[in-house]
């Protein structure tokens, strides 16, 4: 049906934008499922997943193991703090051993760039990148395509804005890929020293100036602002940032009247965002939230190679 | 040992000879070197379409002992360049401990001998390789130390690198900076660039090196000392080299065969054997590089053979070793990427490989050319023998080389180190 033939899910990077298309067409279709009174289908009945995160997680952890628990599908959570990483067991010998217990898939979220990549490429069984590094989180970029799209009817020709950290936001970088891919413009706002270097080079736009940028946007994406960035001088102080780039409903005086807000979570109210526009009208913040139920349940669904989502209903 | 080379094409820059001869190895030394050389009894290996050049010698090698037996030892890194060509080689003083006691220098010059092989070490610039104290190089001189360097730890201190280069000069000794601001590397695993901004590692600008390189040339001008910059990787630092040479500074450069074959576009796959420091640079500074091998501003070719286990390399791309390993491939990808591209003749090869390194480290005659009366230090070549690196032949305990499965033309087929024969490939 779909003509998914991937094994893994490590990077947007990867994908065409038919596949991209697939996948959060599968998300539409499944969207419904939450809103029933038993919220359940059979369709990975009898698999096995395996969420691993090395790095701490509350949302895209929560969001997965509850896709995974909708579309049937027995769950081994395994966290940091859990798992045998600490004890110094590589990345490779706790996988294989997860492995041997006949898992059917691997969710994973990393510090380290790349390892879902060499997970990949070691495993016979399916990988998800449940964000690695400061790479890629390839759901994340999905469920926000995903909520444009519903928002805004179309991806195509819309300016997607997004503000902070560039340099280490891999929310930022598959939103990149994807968006480019399917048509829509980027732009990216920060302090000169969170932008990553020739990142024009990738077919985005760059600026520093908000205030100019917020203007023809049509969907202005925020990215959490790290505190410990201070530190390493990426900028002055957390008060000088929000002078700068927090997004306020001053600020959104310049903007469309019909921009969206987004944010992946969680949101630094006060700093990047303030109280008033993150539960404001323009905010769909939550609309993310439930839509990456969908896209999880797509993807996970769509790796899997089930022939379809409810062969029988429970 | 006695042996007699046949036919071989001996080619030896530094004496202009390119000639097919024989070359007659008796108890060790070079007895002749003529045409048609008869003597009873003496075993013959015939050379025929093979060329003959002075024993290859290698600035900049990590043979991890004492300390990390488990990654390298000098037996092995020793067979390791033996079977690379290598006759001679600048052990680094990074190990534990450091090179900066006499009984250390003693240790690692002992134990090649048993080889036997030629280690050259480096002591440390500063105890401990700290960078607070000066190491004692008068006595590490006389324990058989050749140059020094804090390796990978760049004196960060300004006012130490000075006296460390006023010191050295004293002795005549060769000071080897590995120049990196490892304040501006940061937590950086590869070159910044278009390519890590792509694959979202965190990255090292070229600045990071140009800078260092630029303050150790300002204080080689300062004191007069003899300055050797280890594996160079950058446009920019190259050209401070150029001009520092232009000026008539007493300052030299190495690259290694990985910076001037590859770029950072091998780290697509986040393979932990294409992390390494410096890191791969740009396609644009590897031409740099290809160009300053071609103009003469690089002196010459040095590997820094890091060995690592396969477990370290396991890891992480953020959190394995930096570091590959070199004398077992080096001779075959100069010859692939510069010989047979034609950015340099054979006699250039060997000058980088063998004669401008004797000449930098001030080695005695018997190092970079093919002399009568000397001892045999000789490298059998095939130079468009093609042959695909394979691990599983490594003499090398590690395995971590970015060349694997990589067809090169050109192969060492045998070496003679102090005399003594090693046959790596049937030679008919």
């Amino acid at each position: 049906m779909s003509g998914w033939t991937r094994k893994d899910l490590v990077g947007i990077v990867d994908l065409s934008a038919a596949e991209i298309g697939t996948v959060l067409d599968t998300a539409k279709s499944l969207q419904e499922i939450s809103t029933r009174s038993i919220k359940k289908v059979p369709t990975l009945r009898g698999r096995t997943i395996a969420n691993l995160f090395f790095e701490p997680s509350t949302r895209t952890r929560i969001s997965f193991e509850l896709a995974e628990k909708r579309l049937s599908a027995d769950i081994l959570n395994i966290t940091g703090s859990t798992s045998s990483t600490a004890k110094g067991e590589l990345l490779k010998d706790t996988i294989r051993n997860i492995e041997s217990l006949k898992v059917d898939m691997v969710v994973i979220r990393h510090s380290c760039t790349g390892a879902p990549h060499r997970l990949a490429e070691a495993l016979n069984v399916s990988v998800v990148n449940a964000g690695d590094g400061i790479n890629e989180h390839p759901t994340q970029a999905l469920l926000d395509m995903f909520t444009i799209r519903e928002k805004k009817g179309r991806l195509k020709g819309l300016k997607v804005l997004f503000v902070g950290d560039i340099l280490h936001s891999r929310v930022a970088r598959s939103n990149i890929w994807g968006l480019t891919k399917m048509g829509a413009s980027v732009v990216l706002c920060g302090p000169k020293t969170l932008l990553p270097p020739r990142i024009e080079e990738l077919g985005v736009t760059v600026t520093t100036n908000l205030r100019e940028a917020v203007k023809d946007a049509d969907v202005i994406n925020l990215l959490r602002i790290q505190k410990e960035r201070q530190d390493q001088s990426f900028f002055p102080s957390i008060r000088e940032y929000a002078i700068a780039y927090q997004i306020n409903s001053e600020i959104l005086k310049k903007a469309k009247p019909d921009v969206l807000i987004m944010h992946p979570g969680p949101v630094n109210r006060g700093i990047e965002l303030s109280s008033e526009v993150a539960d404001g009208p323009y905010s769909v913040i939550l609309d993310q939230v439930t839509n990456g139920l969908a896209i999880r349940m797509a993807v996970l669904y769509l790796l899997s190679g089930a022939k379809s989502i409810e062969s029988k209903k429970e | 040992m006695d042996v007699i080379i046949q036919n071989a094409k001996v080619i030896d820059p530094k004496n202009k000879t390119n000639a097919v001869l024989d070359l007659y190895i008796k108890r060790g030394k070079i007895a002749e070197l003529k045409k048609d050389i008869q003597a009873k009894d003496v075993p013959v290996l015939d050379a025929k379409n093979l060329c003959l050049i002075p024993g290859l010698i290698d600035l900049h090698v990590h043979f991890r002992e004492p300390g990390y037996e488990q990654k390298e030892t000098i037996t092995t890194g020793a067979l390791a360049a033996l079977k690379g060509g290598v006759v001679a080689a600048v052990t680094m003083p990074n190990t534990d401990p450091p090179c900066d006691h006499h009984s250390v220098v003693d240790n690692i010059i002992r134990k090649a001998r048993e080889v036997p092989f030629h280690i050259f070490p480096a002591g440390t610039i500063s105890q401990g390789r700290a960078g607070k104290y000066l190491s004692e190089m008068v006595d590490l001189k006389r324990a058989g130390i050749w140059a020094v360097s804090d390796d990978g730890d760049w004196v960060g201190d300004s006012l130490l690198m000075r006296r460390a280069l006023d010191y050295a000069s004293m002795l005549d000794l060769l000071v080897i900076t590995h120049a990196e601001d490892h304040r501006l590397s940061a937590d950086g695993v590869m070159t910044e660039g278009l390519v890590s901004t792509k694959l979202g590692l965190r990255a090292k600008p070229n600045a990071s090196e140009d800078v260092a390189v630029a303050r150790d040339i300002e204080l080689a001008r300062l004191t007069g000392a003899r300055l050797h910059i280890a594996h160079i990787s950058t446009r920019g630092a190259l050209d401070f080299v150029r001009r520092a040479k232009s000026q008539g500074l007493l300052v030299t450069c190495e690259v290694t065969p990985h910076h001037f074959a590859l770029s950072d576009e091998a780290l697509v796959r986040y393979d932990t054997n294409f992390k390494m420091n410096p890191p791969l640079r740009s396609e644009e500074d590897r031409k740099a590089m290809v160009e300053g091998l071609k103009d003469g501003s690089i002196d010459a070719i040095a590997t820094d053979h890091a060995p690592h286990t396969q477990e370290e390399k396991m890891l992480e791309i953020d959190h394995a070793p930096c570091g590959v390993l070199g004398v077992e491939t080096s001779f075959g990808v100069a010859m692939t990427e510069l010989y047979h591209k034609k950015v340099l003749s054979f006699e250039e090869i060997i000058h980088k490989m063998s004669v401008r390194p004797a000449e930098i480290l001030k080695l005695p005659a018997q190092f970079g050319q093919i002399r009568v009366g000397d001892k045999a230090n000789v490298t059998l070549v095939a130079p468009d023998h093609e042959w695909v690196v394979d691990p599983a032949k490594f003499a090398s305990k590690s395995k971590n080389s970015c060349f694997i499965g990589q067809k090169l033309k050109g192969k060492v087929m045998a070496t003679v180190c102090d005399g003594k024969l090693w046959q790596w490939e049937k030679i008919s």
